[in-house]
């Protein structure tokens, strides 16, 4: 594959552009991403871990959820210095496992799935900057179409709050890259 | 990662993709003593517990609640569930405000969700081959040669998501309506500043539908004949039979372009259409009812919205339309592929009517909803970005909900599903090894629907490619598994 040829284009001015938080000055600026069906049950645990980090206000975080991800995401990546992508898991470790991600572009063969592995590549390309990425993949049990998340969910989450709020710590103590 | 067994029983072709949304889809070959396709099926597991999901909720909640079941189309949910509520909550006739929101609402959701079918997973195989390499047939390789096409396909889609947002007050869970109206009107601001980026959206769009013509012309013969057939078709239309993809009339057309039946209100559908339960299937198969179960079957989607419309009413649309229906030298275009072109030509049309709306004063009305008498039903039907969606609910005097049916666009698309498999597998199989060139064309015929696998639960599991051979006994042969 080619190096990444960064596109100067004028991006539409409108309502809900990129979300950037401010990060102070030298510090990492950090994107948690957190993505699932709150409406099935453990599907929910990335948009939990979402709002958590959400609720804690730090400055230079961002985190937000949505359903599944989608190629636009690719706009917040590249805009940020660390990104965590935050998954429920059906199978694996328990509480919870992380993996750091490289850019992968793929195609699959319907558009309600988009890897975070092939935003990274998008974000890359299209601005060429890929941030420092992660994966983390919180393991649940059940997804059938109740709004509440397991008990073993639940505790798997706070766990794996936990850790990332370390994690976005320790970022946000390095010096930006 | 791709893996292939083979081993030495009967023979059968299966196409397992286990993908992380829930509902999964297989596509089995099935071939007969000669060693020829006898039959091929693509199996979808749709998730059904949904509609008993609903089933005890209040009705005014349905439309939010909805949105749970995609997360590509959460959007589409909500307002073909809004447009069912309103009936039920006794209102035939929402404000020109609420009317409009919904309508900018819904063409910003088509807008956004046809870009990134057409730029995300459609450009790939069309501008870099069908036969090009898994590692650079994809959107990262689009933009090293198209660089132009990334731009489009973040932004157009952007804007969507923008429109959406501004309508719905947020772009993930919008909560714009309720039974009988909408909860608020558009800002001033959120117009000036859709205003600002629409003409250029439109100016995208239609270099990107010069982009692709050009492919057409460069392959004339693959794009008329590639998994395609002929069929009926199914969509609204409004009046004068006019494109409208919010509010009208089922109209249904033959192979021939002669209606099947037209002027059909969605209370009405049963009438027309019924809902067939197969034993080898999850998915339901619903027919035209006059027609019978074997013939009964159409397509849904932007190619039917395209063939089904006498015209569109906003002029570069319409230009597009004329271009697009010459290939059919006076009739429908039947091609598969066709469903690319044709996506192009609602994604202008719907940049052309959210611009209309821009500049409608309606947006900034104050009358925002109105009540009715109660009624125990409602049935709304929209033309959602891949096609016919409807939502059918019954009530309780209490308010709750005690029956639910939905037919998504996916399932109005069973059978032509099916049928554009087989059709690949016959042009593309050769003997008894499951190719990497069979697989990428069964996946560009799926891709030209864009099926949606009940997306409702997103969870990391197993998404492998999974395709096995089998003979016309029902044994297999061998098995590949695309990663």
């Amino acid at each position: 594959m080619s190096p990444p040829r960064p596109i100067s284009i004028a991006e539409p001015a409108g309502v809900g552009s990129r979300r950037v938080a401010s990060a102070p000055s030298g510090r990492a600026r950090v994107l948690v991403l957190g993505y699932g069906n709150p409406g099935r049950q453990d599907d929910g645990l990335g948009p939990a871990a979402a709002a958590r980090i959400e609720t804690l206000g730090w400055s230079g975080v961002t985190a937000y959820d949505n359903y599944q991800l989608n190629i636009e995401d690719a706009v917040d990546v590249a805009s940020h210095d660390v990104v965590w992508f935050v998954d429920a898991s059906r199978a694996g470790p328990s509480p919870y496992a992380v993996t750091e991600l490289s850019s992968a572009p793929t195609l699959e063969f319907t558009s309600h799935l988009v890897r975070p592995e092939a935003i990274l590549a998008l974000a890359g390309q299209y601005y060429g900057r890929t941030p420092k990425a992660f994966l983390l993949a919180i393991r649940g049990y059940r997804f059938e179409f109740v709004e509440v998340l397991t008990p073993g969910a639940r505790d798997n989450l706070k766990l794996a709050v936990a850790v990332l709020s370390d994690r976005i710590r320790q970022a946000q103590s390095e010096v930006s890259p | 990662m791709s893996e292939v067994q083979v081993s030495l029983g009967p023979r059968k072709i299966v196409i397992d993709p286990v993908t992380r949304v829930e509902g999964h889809g297989k596509v089995t070959i099935r071939l007969n003593d000669a060693g020829e396709v006898e039959q091929a099926r693509f199996h979808i597991v749709e998730f059904r517990g949904f509609e008993r999901f609903i089933q005890g909720r209040m009705y005014w909640e349905v439309p939010v609640i909805v949105q749970r079941l995609c997360g590509i189309c959460p959007v589409s949910h909500h307002l073909c569930a809004a447009k069912a509520m309103d009936i039920v909550a006794g209102v035939d006739q929402v404000t020109p405000t609420a009317d409009k929101m919904r309508r900018l609402m819904h063409y910003g959701q088509v807008l956004q969700s046809n870009a990134l079918n057409f730029f995300h997973l459609a450009s790939p195989d069309l501008l870099l081959g069908f036969e090009a390499p898994v590692s650079k047939r994809n959107i990262v390789g689009v933009i090293e040669t198209f660089p132009e096409v990334g731009k489009w396909a973040i932004f157009i889609r952007k804007f969507g998501q923008q429109v959406i947002a501004a309508t719905g007050g947020r772009r993930i869970h919008p909560r714009l309506c309720i039974p009988g109206g909408v909860n608020q009107n558009l800002s001033v601001e959120h117009r000036d500043a859709l205003r600002n980026d629409i003409g250029q959206i439109i100016q995208w769009c239609g270099e990107a539908l010069e982009l692709h013509k050009g492919y057409v012309d460069a392959h004339r013969e693959l794009h008329a004949t590639f998994a395609s057939f002929p069929s009926s078709y199914m969509s609204l239309v409004g009046a004068d039979d006019r494109m409208e993809l919010y509010d009208g009339a089922l109209r249904a057309i033959d192979a021939g372009g002669e209606p099947i039946f037209e002027g059909v209100h969605p209370a009405d559908y049963r009438d027309h259409v019924i809902e067939e339960v197969r034993s080898w299937s999850y998915m339901k198969f619903p027919h035209i009812r006059s027609l019978g179960r074997e013939d009964g079957w159409y397509r849904v989607g932007p190619l039917a919205q395209i063939n089904c419309c006498a015209f569109i009413d906003t002029p570069l649309a319409e230009a597009a339309r004329k271009e697009f229906m010459a290939l059919g030298h006076g009739g429908l275009v039947h091609a598969t592929l066709g469903y690319h072109w044709a996506r192009i030509i609602t994604m202008i049309h719907c940049a052309e009517v959210i611009q209309g709306l821009l500049f409608d004063d309606d947006l900034q009305g104050t009358d925002l909803v109105v009540a009715g008498r109660r009624r125990p039903e409602g049935v709304a039907i929209i033309e959602a970005p891949r096609g016919t969606l409807l939502h059918h609910y019954t009530v309780d005097d209490d308010g709750q909900v005690t029956g639910a049916n939905l037919i998504v666009s996916t399932t109005n698309n069973n059978e032509a599903m099916n049928r554009s498999v087989t059709k690949v597998a016959m042009d593309y199989l050769s003997g008894r090894e499951i190719t990497e060139g069979l697989l990428n064309h069964i996946e560009v015929a799926i891709r030209a629907y864009d099926p949606c696998l009940s997306c409702a639960t997103h969870a990391l599991g197993d998404m492998p490619l999974i395709v096995t051979l089998e003979d016309a006994q029902g044994g297999i042969v061998a098995t590949r598994v695309k990663e």
